[in-house]
């Protein structure tokens, strides 16, 4: 165990800045793009299902063959 | 028994399958991590000669390896799209480019906080901190060139080759610190000698490394399916697939 306290282990020896700068960005950053990617996903979906409600007869695909 | 090597590369099959794994490797992500930052504050000791300081490495270096290894599919997937033209490989490079930028900047921010302590600079131009910009600035080419060019199939082509170009880019961050003197300390980890570390800090980066595989899997998998209901939405399986989902 490397810490007394919790104001020991948020102090970090003198590096609390550097350490919790770190980490704390890295986790938010992670954070922020698995809820933007999720918010996509729903969104992109929800488009999809509308375009299809109101036209049940499948659509051209909007590319064909190769070139 | 004959394997069917594109099996995967047909979008519904894909699409499916992406869909069941992301959430796998999303949750292994969390575990993980989890067992990486109690090893990394908890287990490994305080460093002689950085003290609690040191402990950004547990955070720095997975960052930094998925920041060069990620380039490094993108071109394994760029290849294989322009070769095979599976349209699955270049979703799948596509995919990666973001999540490939985030872990890039991540490298250079965390690096900077650790840098100040340590050196007394946020930012010195080194060979090794150099070359880490510029892969930063590859993807955010890459993410450009995509968003310039209308015809989704012009994007791909120029897109895979500017991938399959920069890559030369990946060799010279990793090797930087061996071809110039450089501040930047050298590799953590290396095949050929015994590790310089504790073992318990070894295992924690360990650990944080594979947590962000997980992620950078988990992440790619579920943004590869949502481009691909952006680029095939109107496609029959595509249809079905979403009906499937909505019951």
């Amino acid at each position: 165990m490397n810490w007394g306290s919790i104001s020991d282990f948020l102090h970090m020896g003198g590096y609390g800045l550097y350490v919790w700068g770190s980490f704390g960005v890295t986790l938010l950053l992670l954070a922020l793009e698995t809820a933007l990617l999720s918010r996509r996903a729903g969104r992109v979906a929800d488009e999809i299902r509308q375009r299809t409600q109101n036209a049940p007869a499948p659509l051209k695909p909007r590319h064909t063959g190769q070139h | 028994m004959k394997i069917n090597w594109f099996y995967f590369s047909s979008p519904p099959r894909f699409y499916a399958l992406a869909g069941r794994l992301s959430p796998l490797f999303f949750a292994l992500a969390l575990l993980l991590a989890t067992l990486g930052l109690y090893l990394g504050f908890f287990v490994a000791p305080t460093d002689f000669q950085q003290g609690e300081g040191y402990r950004i490495i547990f955070v720095h270096v997975p960052v930094s390896w998925m920041s060069m290894f990620i380039y490094l599919v993108i071109a394994f997937w760029s290849a294989m799209a322009l070769v095979m033209k599976t349209r699955i490989s270049m979703v799948m490079a596509q995919a990666l480019v973001p999540t490939g930028a985030l872990f890039t900047f991540l490298s250079l921010w965390t690096g900077a906080l650790w840098g100040k302590p340590m050196w007394g600079a946020w930012w010195v131009w080194d060979a090794r901190l150099t070359s880490e910009l510029i892969l930063l600035f590859l993807y955010l080419a890459l993410m450009a060139l995509r968003a310039a060019i209308d015809d989704e199939r012009r994007a791909d082509r120029a897109c895979a080759l500017f991938a399959l170009v920069g890559v030369v880019n990946v060799p010279v961050i990793y090797f930087s610190v061996k071809w110039w003197n450089t501040l930047h300390q050298g590799a953590s980890v290396s095949l050929t000698r015994a590790p310089s570390m504790a073992s318990t800090m070894l295992a924690g980066m360990l650990v944080m490394a594979l947590a962000a595989w997980a992620y950078t899997i988990a992440t790619s998998l579920k943004r590869a399916r949502t481009l691909l209901l952006e680029r095939e939405g109107d496609s029959e399986w595509a249809r079905r697939q979403l009906a499937g989902d909505a019951r």
